[in-house]
């Protein structure tokens, strides 16, 4: 059973459909034991990752989330709250697992942000990224990334400005892009996180 | 590098899919879910569906076709149509929706564009706006399908929009919607160089020309459409196919 941590940010529906077309069962959750319990776990995320450390703080979940040693998957401002800290939530630490600062995107001439739609992946590394062919394309939403860092596992380019698209760190896996959302590329990204 | 999306927009009366020409003489062409998946296989980035319906029943048809589009779909997808609260943007959001387009009720009241995006991210917000230009050469929002001019100049408008926390903003030229005669280009480019946030561009494709044109000259990011693909005139790959081949990024 795979527990999808439901903390109020953002609607989790897609991503319940996504692991259902594979077959998997999973459970919308907050509740502790449930969570421990989980083969799998995944912390999905949209929105703002100040309030998302917020509401995890109010439901006492970051310090059982650093103990988890089953898979972890976080998804976009899920992944950003697994990092060292965030420009988005200034003066306060996030859960700490992978070893990466959360900047924003400075604007720049011709730059749009948030960067919105498919980009294309490089430099994959590891199971997550199993089977996925160079250059394939994910959809990404976000106004904040994590630069490159020892746990990027894949990386992506946004108008010359490179930034992790994935991270590992022992059992936690984080992907910036929105894997539920990304095609068939997508499904089998969902499809090597359930096999790991 | 990041691709222009080609997004097919379908717009939805009572729970069937239509296409009119410039939002009158509606035509009926599908099933709303039926034809969204066909063209997410055929390589569309996104879509759109936005409810025309007039009535309640038509509107709770919509509402439980969001739902049921959720389950089906594996790209992202935006509904509007009749949002004027965030109970009215919370409940498409919970039926599945990822993005939700506000017009007219923004118009309004453009506080609404605040309310939602501080709720649910600035993502979530995609504001259009339905353009026409006057006599005098300057472009205002309009309301009623065109038939409302508002004192909302175009550029201040969508500049507006922006600080109110929109995140992208879908710019419709009433004079050219339906009429599969191409874009204003250069109204597009002035749009997209004065904000920073992804312009799409919606009414007038007839041709792949014309998308081509209206995402290189009118640096667009992105390209709505509905007639040239509810009639079966090129399907979404043929469209990406030839855009690529013109040298467009475009996920293939």
């Amino acid at each position: 059973m795979i527990a999808i941590i439901d903390y109020d940010m953002g609607n989790l529906r897609s991503l319940e459909n996504a692991l259902g077309r594979l077959g998997a069962e999973c459970l919308v959750t907050a509740d502790p034991d449930v969570i421990r319990k989980a083969e799998r776990v995944i912390l999905p995320g949209v929105g703002h990752a100040g309030k998302a450390m917020e509401n995890l703080e109010a439901r006492n979940l970051p310090s059982l989330i650093r103990s988890l040693r089953q898979p972890v998957l976080g998804i976009c401002v899920g992944m950003q709250v697994l990092c060292r800290d965030s420009e988005e939530a200034p003066g306060k630490p996030c859960i700490g697992i992978f070893d990466a600062h959360v900047k924003q995107f400075s604007p720049v001439p011709g730059r749009k942000v948030p960067h919105m739609g498919w980009n294309d992946l490089s430099n994959m590394e590891g199971k997550l990224m199993k089977s996925v062919a160079p250059h394939s394309f994910v959809y990404f939403v976000h106004s904040y990334y994590a630069g490159l860092c020892p746990d990027t596992v894949a990386t992506c380019n946004y108008d010359g400005l490179p930034f992790s698209a994935a991270l590992r760190y022992e059992n936690f896996y984080g992907t910036q892009f929105h894997p539920e959302k990304s095609g068939d590329t997508g499904e089998q990204i969902l499809k090597n996180f359930l096999s790991i | 590098m990041l691709a222009k999306r080609i997004i097919p927009c379908l717009d939805v009366k009572d729970g069937r899919v239509v296409k009119g020409i410039n939002f009158t003489g509606l035509s009926e062409v599908g099933d709303p879910v039926e034809l969204g998946r066909k063209y997410a296989l055929e390589g569309a980035d996104e879509l759109v569906y936005l409810d025309i319906s007039a009535t309640i029943e038509g509107r709770n048809t919509f509402a439980e076709l969001v739902g049921r589009v959720a389950d089906t779909v594996n790209i992202p997808f935006t509904v509007g149509g009749g949002i004027r609260s965030l109970d009215d943007a919370a409940r498409l959001l919970d039926a599945g929706a990822d993005k939700i387009t506000v017009n007219s009720a923004a118009i309004a009241r453009p506080e609404l564009i605040s309310e939602i995006a501080s709720r649910y991210g600035r993502q979530f917000v995609v504001v259009a706006i339905d353009a026409k230009s006057g006599p005098d050469g300057v472009w205002h929002a309009t309301t009623h399908g065109g038939s409302r001019q508002t004192d909302k100049e175009l550029f201040a408008w969508a500049r507006e929009a922006e600080e109110r926390g929109a995140g992208e903003i879908l710019f419709t030229s009433m004079d050219h919607d339906g009429t599969r005669n191409g874009y204003p280009c250069p109204v597009y480019a002035a749009l997209s160089e004065s904000i920073g946030i992804p312009v799409i561009a919606s009414g007038g494709a007839g041709s792949v020309e014309d998308i081509a044109a209206v995402l290189t000259e009118g640096k667009a990011d992105a390209a709505l459409a509905a007639s040239i693909f509810h009639y079966g005139q090129y399907t979404v790959a043929e469209v990406k196919r030839q855009l690529a081949a013109s040298g467009i990024p475009v996920r293939l």
